[in-house]
């Protein structure tokens, strides 16, 4: 009785374990399946890097759109990656940990707020500052660039802060008793010794790093990636502000569309090989996704072993 | 302690399939019970829709009438596919695919040319405003205005309102600098921020904060609409698969009724008569 | 090479540090501060706990709340079975091996899928392949696989946190493994997991794009989960982008400020009772 309870207590959790991956596979399956035909049809290359999207007459390249894309996710890593580690290491090594304990929170917090309100304040205060400035119509790629840079601030701190955080104190103390300064510490040991976990802090939020150097490590690499992720992935605050241009962006001023707000203007309207077109751009996402999380798995893997 | 444990488990177990089968009886239910319609497609008319419905469910409150946006290609696509038991489409002439719905005009509505307050233009020759949209003049002094150059504001791809405006000024190919938004209130509001902008929404959309331009000297009105002489105008049409059943029908014949004609009239479009 | 001393360096290591540390709060902060000033006048009981009028220029956000109440519980309802469910096996019915690492890979994949893919899924598939049209349902099974990997990852730290000896103990009191589970590993791991719930309601929250798609935006209350719901996340992105009304716009995305403030200080609460514990 009992061994055919925990027996059946077993497969029924093995199901249940397999649900995420079942969704995984699903979700894969339909969009590859709906995405890919047009693909072969079109052939990759000629999808991947012609810059014509005109579905109205058959026209389906998206270059443009991969462009705008990488522009816009480089541009917010340049803004939030580099504040956002140099926020997370001062809130660490320079501050004292009651501050610490309480800012901490509160910019978490900051990570929780509907990427809507961000986009709709990108629309009111920065769009019109920069047509006023710099020029160009204003909602444009460094209007995107900066909201999603900000928005990824409170990720890439968090995660980087954890990171930090759990390089151990001896190494800290180590390099003091050596005679290093505080900052010298910081930059030889504890950068070192997190700076893939920044990395990774960048990839998997969630994979945070607890306890030893080896899951720091990992850690301030992950969280770059996991920010790039978010920046590639955010569709809302990018229509708001991007401006949705379907051009090849020229210069940072110049309005543009990424690969998400083209799958959110057109998907519902959208038949055919238009559709088909769209699931493509999703098996894109999908595969940028697949790539970065496949990095950040191996780059913790490897350093796991070295070490 | 085993067999207590394995009690307290086929217990729990028990409780758990009973709430299960509770939620599930319940919702259900709940599915059957209230008679529901939804409205989908063009974010011109949607605000209409909505009001109409905000009426008709004040007389009926058993009904639910749900509006949803998404653009005439939605309307249709969604009549087709059951996601919504009505369309909506403006659209000058409706394509083959909706060849097979049943559809009805429910008003008309002219297309306004929209700019900032602060442009000094007020009128534009369709001509003029041809080449502006597609995207061969590109600067206000050559329309009458400042030195600045023009920022175009268009519809997406599959938005009824595109094109029909498309249609109506002749343009094959939008300029490739424009800037898409994905309805008419935010075509509004990107006018309003900007001082260079120059856009087209739904004339019973525009309010005080922006400024209509005259085409051909005529205004946009609904007056000159009713009179033909305004020449950006076209028809909204409601689509269903079948004819219109149940509270489908109903609502359409609310729309249509003197009533639900005149909250069109008073909320700015053109009645369809 | 070295022109600066190490003490200088430090200086202006801490100087840039500080501004950088500096610049990004003030930021942050203007954000907040920018809603809250605009929205805080907004909110009162009535708008809070009464219907819209003329689609949100005027009145309250109630079936808004509502939305943003149901649409999550219905996900989480979900999500929850099945991410503890998932932890479980993967921490004690199971040893390390092909399988666990497949399953975790899919899960970190499935984290990482861009919010709009599900949307795209969700209305292919729940929409309109299975014909359920835009309504709660759909909107919460699409949430429910989206939020799916913080409950598991959440919860599998949590039951880790348990220390091996409790199980001990259990099983030498004769306690079948999943007796075990029930009795001891679950209820020490509580707190863990009720920070992955916050976590995905805080997620579930503040989404448009994936919702939108899926649960709709009718303006009215639900009755059955057939119905379209809008949550104040989609409330708000219409209101502000259509221009509808900037006040309630405020204030909605005010209250959502607030929400998320409140599920925080919750979180953070919870996850310090859970720490305390553990040490």
């Amino acid at each position: 009785m009992k061994a055919r309870g925990e027996k059946i207590a077993q497969r029924i959790l093995l199901v249940i374990a397999l649900s995420a991956i079942s969704s995984l596979i699903l979700i894969a399956l339909f969009i590859f399946k709906e995405g890919t035909p047009v693909m072969l049809r079109m052939g990759l290359r000629k999808f991947l890097f012609s810059r014509e999207w005109d579905p109205q007459a058959g026209l389906f390249g998206i270059y443009p759109m991969i462009a705008a894309s990488l522009w816009v996710t480089l541009g917010a890593m340049l803004i939030g990656a580099p504040l956002g580690i140099a926020g997370a290491i001062f809130l660490n090594e320079f501050v004292p940990k009651t501050v610490l304990r309480i800012v901490k929170p509160a910019i978490e917090l900051l990570a929780g707020i509907p990427s809507v309100v961000y986009g709709f304040i990108g629309v009111m205060v920065l769009a019109p500052l920069i047509r006023d400035h710099l020029g160009g119509p204003g909602l444009s790629i460094l209007a995107a660039a900066i909201i999603l840079g900000v928005m990824i601030l409170p990720t890439v701190i968090s995660i980087s802060t954890d990171a930090i955080g759990a390089v151990p104190n001896s190494y800290r103390e180590g390099a003091l008793a050596l005679g290093a300064t505080r900052w010298q510490a910081v930059h030889m040991v504890i950068l070192k010794a997190a700076r893939s976990g920044i990395m990774a802090s960048i990839i998997l939020a969630m994979g945070r790093a607890i306890g030893d150097l080896k899951a720091a490590r990992s850690g301030i690499m992950a969280s770059i990636i996991l920010a790039m992720g978010r920046a590639i992935g955010e569709t809302m605050a990018v229509i708001m502000v991007a401006g949705n241009t379907v051009k090849l962006p020229h210069s940072v001023l110049d309005s543009a569309r990424t690969l998400t707000a083209t799958i959110a203007f057109e998907m519902a309207s959208a038949t055919g090989r238009h559709r088909e077109a769209l699931f493509a751009i999703g098996v894109v996402l999908f595969v940028i996704i697949m790539i970065l999380n496949t990095c950040a798995t191996v780059s913790l893997r490897g350093r796991t072993t070295r070490s | 302690m085993q067999k207590s444990i394995s009690g307290i488990r086929a217990k729990m177990l028990t409780r758990l399939a009973l709430v299960g089968c509770a939620v599930a009886v319940a919702l259900c239910g709940c599915g059957r019970k209230s008679a529901s319609i939804t409205l989908a497609g063009s974010t011109a008319f949607q605000p209409f829709a909505e009001k109409l419905a905000e009426q008709y469910m004040a007389a009926h409150p058993e009904v639910g009438v749900t509006v949803q946006g998404g653009g005439s290609a939605v309307g249709i696509q969604s009549a087709l596919s059951g996601a919504a038991q009505i369309g909506m489409a403006d659209l000058l002439e409706l394509p083959p695919e909706a060849q097979g719905l049943t559809s009805v005009i429910v008003a008309r509505d002219g297309i306004a040319l929209v700019v900032h307050p602060a442009n000094p233009v007020t009128n534009l020759a369709l001509a003029q405003a041809r080449e502006i949209f597609a995207g061969t003049l590109s600067n206000w002094k050559d329309a009458g205005g400042a030195d600045q150059p023009i920022t175009v504001v268009s519809r997406e791809a599959g938005s009824g309102t595109r094109s029909s405006f498309e249609k109506l000024i002749g343009v094959s190919k939008l300029s490739p600098d424009a800037i898409v938004q994905d309805s008419s209130g935010t075509i509004r509001e990107t006018v309003i921020n900007d001082q260079r902008a120059i856009g087209y929404l739904s004339h019973g959309l525009v309010n005080d904060k922006i400024k209509m331009l005259k085409v051909d000297d005529q205004e946009c009105s609904t007056d000159k609409v009713i009179a033909g002489k305004y020449p950006l105008v076209r028809p909204i049409f409601l689509l269903t698969k079948g004819a219109p059943e149940g509270l489908a029908q109903a609502f359409i014949a609310y729309i249509l009724s003197a009533e639900g004609q005149q909250c069109i009239h008073k909320n700015g479009l053109i009645p369809a008569k | 090479m070295n022109l600066l001393s190490p003490k200088w360096t430090q200086r202006i290591a801490i100087g840039v540090l500080g501004a950088a540390t500096l610049a990004t709060l003030l930021v942050l902060l203007f954000i907040i501060v920018f809603v809250l000033e605009k929205g805080l006048r907004t909110i009162s009981w009535s708008f809070l706990f009464t219907n819209p009028q003329d689609m949100g220029r005027a009145g309250g956000i109630f079936p808004t709340l509502v939305g943003t109440l149901l649409l999550p519980l219905l996900a989480l309802a979900v999500a929850v079975p099945l991410g503890v469910g998932t932890a479980v096996y993967l921490t004690e019915y199971t040893r390390e091996g092909r399988l666990t690492r497949i399953i975790r890979f899919g899960t970190d994949c499935l984290a990482g899928i861009p919010s709009i893919i599900f949307g795209l899924f969700g209305f292919i598939f729940f929409v309109t392949i299975l014909k359920m049209g835009w309504c709660l349902l759909a909107g919460g099974l699409t949430l429910a696989i989206m939020i799916l990997p913080t409950i598991i990852r959440t919860t599998e730290e949590a039951i880790r946190a348990v220390p091996y000896s409790y199980r001990e103990v259990s099983f030498s009191l004769g306690a079948t493994r999943w007796a075990t589970v029930v009795k001891v590993v679950l209820p020490n791991a509580l707190p863990g997991i009720v920070t992955g719930v916050m976590l995905g309601i805080g997620r579930c929250i503040g989404e448009t794009a994936a919702v939108i798609f899926t649960a709709g935006s009718a303006l009215r209350l639900p009755h059955s989960v057939f119905d379209s719901v809008r949550t104040m996340s989609v409330h708000f992105y219409i209101l502000a982008r259509e221009g509808v009304s900037a006040e309630n716009a405020y204030g909605t995305a005010a209250v959502l400020i607030l929400s998320i403030l409140l599920l925080n200080v919750t979180t953070y609460w919870l996850m310090h009772r859970f720490i305390g514990r553990r040490a």
